[in-house]
Formats: C-alpha cells, sequence, structure tokens
C-alpha cells in the first residue's frame, strides 16, 4: 500500500531540533498505582463534568465518576478502584496555575474492575449512532492535547457528508513520543479504531499521516494495515516541518485544501482524530473501556530515564518522574506538552490529564532564562515562519499599543494558532506568541465586559422605568383618593359642623342652667 | 446664460427640495453620539462621574460638558476608546473621580444583616434580593460593584469582594508587564 500521493508544502514551519530519541527507544512501560489519583473535572473543552459519587464512596475501576455536563462536555471513569476521599479543589496544569475542582481517589490496590460498557467487537454491525453515543459516554476527548470531544466531532458538520477520515500521527512536537511509541506497538488498535471512525462517518478512504523522522512507526502501522487486509487505509509518511501535526496544516499536506479560519476540517468532508483517541475509541467499542490511561511521554536532559509510560489519568507527574527514575541533579524546568506549544509548570504535583501527552524536564544548560527582549527590528523572519501567513510583527504593533481591534479585524489575530515559531525564530527575542495570547484572552475579556455592561445597562433601564412608573401610580392613586375626598367633603362636612355645634349648644346650655342653679343656691344659702 | 441660470436655479431649488425631505424623512431620534458613548461605558451606574449613572454622563459628553476621564470603573481603557471616538487625545484619569481599582462584588454579611432594604432601594441595578425584616443577598452575577449599597447600610454589613474569576476567563498577562517577573508559560497547540 504505498502511497503515490502529491504531498503539498505549507507555508513557513520550522525544523525544531530533534530530541524524539532521548525517549522512543524504550516500549511503553505500565505505570504502577500511586496512593492517590487526583481527578480534575475539566480535563477537555467545554463544561466541568459533575460529580455522581459522593465523599467516602467506594468505587470500582472503570466507574463512572462524574458525567457530562452539557453537550460539548466529557465525562470522567474511575482509573482503579478505591475510596472517594475528596471533592475540592487542586491545583492543576494550567498556564495559570490556578485550583480547580478535582476528584481525589485513594486508591485501594486491588485495583477491581467493573464492565462499565458491553464490548461491542463486531462494530460494523452496530448503527453508527450508537457508537458515537459509546465514544461520548466513554469520554474520549482528543488525546493529541486539544482535548475536544470526540463525540462532538464525530458528529461532522451539518450538511456535509465526511467523505475521509484522517488519523493524525504526525506528532512534531520535537520532544515528544507518545504517538511514536503507540504506532509501533499498538498499530492494529489504531488502525481498528480508524475503522469504527469509518464507519460511523460512512467515509470511504482513510488517510493516516505520520511524519518521515518515525520510519519504525510508518513501517508497523503498514504492516498492521496489510494484516488487516482494508484497502481504504492509505499510510502516508510526510515530511517532518513543525506544525505539520495542526489539524489544518496536516489536510493541507496531505490533500492540498486549504480551511479558513470560520470553518472547520468536518466542512470539508474530513474527519481528524489522532492515532491516540483512535485507539482509545477502538478500546471503548471493542472492549468497553472508557477512557481512565493514556500514554506520557516523559523526557528532557532533566530526566535520568526518559520513556513513555501507560499511565492512569489523575497520578501527579511527581510520581510518575519518581517511578521512571526521578530527576537529573540539574533539573531547571518543568513543561507541559512540548517545548513549542507547552507552558512550564511551577510544580510537579500535578495531576496527569487527558491533555497530558508529555513532562518535559529540562536541563539548566537545556533551559537557559529566556533573554531579554530587544525591540523588533522588522527583519520579517517570523512572518517568513508563520505557517498561516500571518505579519507577526504586525501583531506585535497592535498587542502592545492595544489596538485590539486592529490586530482583530485588519492582521486575523485570531487565524493564530500560537504554534510558538515566531517567538523561536526571532532574533530579538521578542515573545511575540505571548503577546497574541494576550491580545485574545483581552478580546474576549472586553467581549464579556460588554455584555455584562449591556445587562446591566438593561437592568438600569428596567429599574428607572419601574421607579417612574410606581411613581406614577402612586400619584394616580393619591389623586383618586383626594378626588374622592372632595367629592364626599359637602355633605359629610355638613352634618358635623352641625353635630359639632348642636353639641356646644347644648353644653352651653348646660352650663347656663348649671350656673342658674349654682347661683339659686348661693341666694338661699344667703 | 439664461438656459444656465435657470437649469442650476431649478436644479438647486430640486435638491434642496429633496435634501429638506429627506431631513424630515429621515429624522434619527435620540441622540446616536450619546448613545455611541453610552456603549463605552462600562454601566456600573456608580455616578463616581459626578453624574446620576452612564446614560447622563455620556449625554454630558455628547453635548461637551463632560471630559472623558471620569470614569474609574471603565479606567485607561475606557477613556482610550472614548478619545477614539471622539478623535481627542487620551488623557490620564481624574483624581478627584477616584482611582481605576480591581473588578469588585459586594456581599452581605447575612448574620449582621437587620433587613432594613436601605441597600436595595440603593442598587442601580435590582441585584439585592430581600425584604422589609428579611435577610438580603447580592446577586453576585448582576452586581456591577458600585458600591453605592455600602453608604446607606446603617449596620455596615456589605462589603466589597474581588471577583473571583473561573479558570474559562482566566487572562493571559501583557509580556510588557511580567518581563521581569519570571518565564512566561504557554498553553498547548490544539493538535487533535
Amino acid at each position: 500500500m504505498m502511497s503515490t500521493r502529491i504531498l503539498h508544502r505549507f507555508p513557513g514551519g520550522l525544523h525544531p531540533q530533534q530530541h524524539k530519541a532521548e525517549s522512543n527507544a524504550t516500549p511503553i512501560r505500565r505505570a504502577a498505582l500511586p496512593k492517590q489519583l487526583v481527578l480534575p473535572l475539566k480535563q477537555h473543552i467545554g463544561a466541568a463534568a459533575e460529580p455522581v459519587v459522593k465523599v467516602g464512596e467506594r468505587v470500582l475501576r472503570n466507574q463512572l465518576l462524574a458525567r457530562a455536563e452539557g453537550y460539548v462536555s466529557a465525562p470522567i471513569h474511575a482509573p482503579t478502584s478505591g475510596v472517594v476521599v475528596a471533592i475540592e479543589e487542586r491545583t492543576i496544569p494550567h498556564p495559570s496555575g490556578l485550583r480547580a475542582p478535582c476528584i481525589v481517589l485513594e486508591c485501594d490496590g486491588l485495583d477491581a474492575a467493573m464492565q462499565a460498557f458491553e464490548p461491542w467487537p463486531n462494530f460494523n454491525q452496530i448503527a453508527p449512532l450508537l457508537l458515537r453515543e459509546r465514544v461520548r459516554e466513554a469520554g474520549i476527548v482528543g488525546l493529541g492535547g486539544a482535548v475536544f470531544p470526540s463525540a462532538v466531532k464525530m458528529a461532522g458538520s451539518v450538511g456535509t457528508p465526511i467523505h475521509t477520515v484522517l488519523l493524525n500521527g504526525a506528532e512534531c512536537e520535537p520532544y515528544i513520543t507518545c504517538d511514536d511509541r503507540l504506532m509501533r506497538e499498538r498499530a492494529e488498535e489504531i488502525l481498528r479504531g480508524g475503522q469504527i471512525l469509518l464507519h460511523v462517518a460512512g467515509a470511504k478512504k482513510c488517510l493516516v499521516g505520520i511524519e518521515d523522522n518515525k520510519p519504525e512507526a510508518i513501517a508497523a502501522v503498514r504492516s498492521a494495515a496489510q494484516d488487516l487486509a482494508d484497502e481504504r487505509f492509505e499510510i502516508v509518511a510526510i515530511p517532518t516541518i513543525y506544525p505539520s501535526g495542526a489539524e489544518k496544516q496536516l489536510l493541507y499536506v496531505l490533500t492540498g485544501e486549504k480551511v479558513s479560519r470560520e470553518s472547520r476540517v468536518t466542512e470539508h468532508g474530513y474527519l481528524g482524530q489522532n492515532v491516540g483517541t483512535a485507539a482509545a475509541i477502538y478500546r471503548a467499542v471493542a472492549l468497553g473501556e472508557p477512557l481512565t490511561r493514556r500514554i506520557v511521554t516523559l523526557t528532557g536532559s532533566g530526566l535520568s530515564a526518559p520513556g513513555n509510560w501507560d499511565a492512569p489519568l489523575g497520578i501527579l507527574a511527581s510520581d510518575l518522574i519518581a517511578q521512571a527514575g526521578g530527576y537529573q541533579a540539574d533539573v531547571a524546568r518543568l513543561i507541559f506538552g512540548g517545548p513549542m506549544g507547552g507552558f512550564a509548570l511551577s510544580s510537579d504535583e500535578l495531576p496527569v490529564t487527558k491533555a497530558a501527552n508529555c513532562f518535559l524536564a529540562l536541563s539548566a544548560a537545556d533551559a537557559p532564562a529566556d533573554p531579554l527582549p530587544m525591540p523588533c527590528i522588522r527583519c520579517g523572519k517570523c512572518a517568513e515562519a508563520c505557517p498561516v501567513e500571518l505579519q507577526p510583527q504586525q501583531l506585535l504593533w497592535d498587542a502592545r499599543a492595544g489596538e485590539f481591534e486592529r490586530a482583530e479585524k485588519q492582521d486575523s489575530l485570531f487565524e493564530c494558532i500560537e504554534c510558538g515559531i515566531c517567538a523561536a525564530v526571532c532574533p530579538s527575542h521578542i515573545p511575540l506568541v505571548q503577546y497574541f495570547r494576550y491580545a485574545k484572552s483581552e478580546i474576549w475579556q472586553r467581549e464579556r465586559d460588554q455584555e455584562k455592561a449591556g445587562l446591566a445597562r438593561e437592568r438600569f433601564e428596567f429599574r428607572n422605568l419601574r421607579l417612574e412608573r410606581d411613581k406614577q401610580e402612586r400619584e394616580a392613586m393619591l389623586a383618586a383618593k383626594r378626588a374622592q375626598l372632595a367629592a364626599q367633603k359637602p355633605q359629610e362636612g355638613g352634618a358635623a359642623v352641625d353635630d359639632k355645634q348642636k353639641a356646644i349648644l347644648e353644653a352651653m346650655e348646660r352650663a347656663k342652667a348649671r350656673k342658674a342653679t349654682m347661683q339659686q343656691d348661693k341666694g338661699e344659702g344667703v | 446664460m439664461w438656459t444656465a441660470i435657470l437649469v442650476f436655479t431649478l436644479l438647486a431649488l430640486a435638491l434642496g427640495l429633496l435634501l429638506g425631505y429627506a431631513g424630515q424623512a429621515f429624522k434619527v431620534e435620540g441622540d446616536p453620539l450619546a448613545d455611541k458613548i453610552d456603549a463605552l461605558l462600562p454601566q456600573t451606574q456608580c455616578g463616581q462621574c459626578g453624574f446620576p449613572g452612564c446614560r447622563p454622563y455620556a449625554e454630558a459628553i455628547a453635548r461637551g460638558e463632560a471630559d472623558i476621564n471620569q470614569c474609574p470603573p471603565g479606567g485607561e481603557a475606557t477613556i482610550k476608546a472614548l478619545a477614539d471616538l471622539l478623535g481627542v487625545e487620551p488623557k490620564p484619569l481624574s483624581a478627584e473621580h477616584g482611582v481605576e481599582k480591581p473588578k469588585m462584588v459586594a456581599w452581605i454579611d447575612e448574620q449582621v444583616c437587620i433587613g432594613c432594604t436601605l441597600c436595595i432601594q440603593a442598587c442601580p441595578v435590582d441585584a439585592i434580593l430581600g425584604a422589609p425584616k428579611l435577610m438580603h443577598t447580592v446577586i453576585a452575577d448582576e452586581c456591577t460593584g458600585c458600591e453605592l449599597c455600602i453608604a446607606p447600610c446603617p449596620v455596615d454589613c456589605i462589603y466589597m469582594l474581588p471577583v473571583k474569576a473561573p479558570l474559562e476567563q482566566w487572562h493571559w498577562p501583557s509580556p510588557d508587564k511580567r518581563l521581569e517577573i519570571a518565564e512566561s508559560p504557554a498553553s498547548p497547540v490544539q493538535m487533535s
């Protein structure tokens, strides 16, 4: 099944120094269970999952811990058996270093399992809708790092049937090798996952894109495809260039189709999934297993024994790194994800999440302090290297000057995929991509503020309206009362005067009479 | 020559009538400039600008009676937006009207609240819930942080707390502001 496909070259890109060999030589090892697992409720794009277990509850492996909350969300299952000891805020791997709600599971070491779902080894006889529902219930999200719920993606776009499934095995980050090892060792699972995707989408073809720096993986996947004797698969070796693993870039390399910022690849009839996701889909469907583990690359010059680990979700990076032989003495920095698109962590007491494809520990020699940025000299290197043909130097001015509207409307800020190439090639060491992230979140913040201000205006105006209405109603009521009183006055008022006068007259008469009697008495007395 | 004069006179007359008609037919109700200004204001209705609410301040700016730097809740961003809209130079926030503070929401200590309803009457956006002799509480999502409820409270049980933003609303800081602090973290590239 050698491919005779014409490949395309996207603009820009970068050949970062390769560090794959450090971690891809040893087979995937299965991590031992730690004492505790910390499972963040939000390990995916969309709404955080809603816990369905209580503190103190005993759970089995594969048991549902938190259900999906809404359409774009994903449930979380127990990676082992044990007791839920807390549902509380813990620090999660996030660039903010903030805390978020997590389920803390105390492992009992028995690893007693339950069958979460009915296994469907003959998935071709199952209705696509049921398969998609299974993928949703199993909590499967994009394991390449984007963690977008796979079932939502598999629904495709309204009006555009999927004709081709893209399995993404590019793995273009220079240090990460979890997909590489997975393809070498579990190629059949990946391709069977691909068959499920083909069946669900009703597609005719499945392209597997793998960068040519992984010849063993390419060979393994090709031989697995031969064993399956499935003509729909085409395994394509693509040139090694960062960021060929970004979905739209991969599609362009394989087919030459350009996808604009506003649309998704599903709108062009393609369904893209990472190879790790495909394997997880296979396990969920054929074996009835929810997503509770993933392959994590531990690598970098700061570790004593780099390699790939099949780790339960929720295991702390510190526990996993300790199992892998710990740090070198001169470790200086720990990065979540790759060096291009990842972010630095302030601690290793952070759990492995569905997004955790790599923990990269760099020694002091490999991670020098960032040189101080110098002024932009408008050399244009960033623009040449930008894979989406932006003008990063122009966007930099926009972001610095707070010209967010121009950045958004004129300079297409939101087309930026944050690959980090611009910052990597900048001779002035300007952290360009950080400026773009800042500008994006500033624009989102302003949109939220605007929305809130609109709501406040509405409430304020309604309150004024209500106060005005109350005032008018009160005035109308008073006026009505006054009118009523005025109408009653002539009759009632007259009678009252008469009564009073009569009473006064009577009293005067009584007084006169008494006086008279008193005088009489006096007279008699004298 | 007379033809030319006649033609131009008639033309002027016709166009004048057309313009006059258009002026009547497409008359814009209200003050569009004040609307635009109002849209840029943060709608806290706090009155720190010296006007009873954002709308009156917007109208005063539109009439040229107020300066653009009197809105502390909007701060620098609002001043800049107003300067852009009105085509004037931005200027620093006027100190007599207050200082720019981080976003806050009011919080009522329900143990201390006596249920007097004075804060409810003071709230410009109806964000306080309660009834006479019953405990009051602030609807945090609706509170604009204007602080107008603080002064009327006879038992001083209202506090301003900083807004706790959820993780989804976390904001990347500007590299300009943190270059000296530390290495800046990053988020994963989307590669599903």
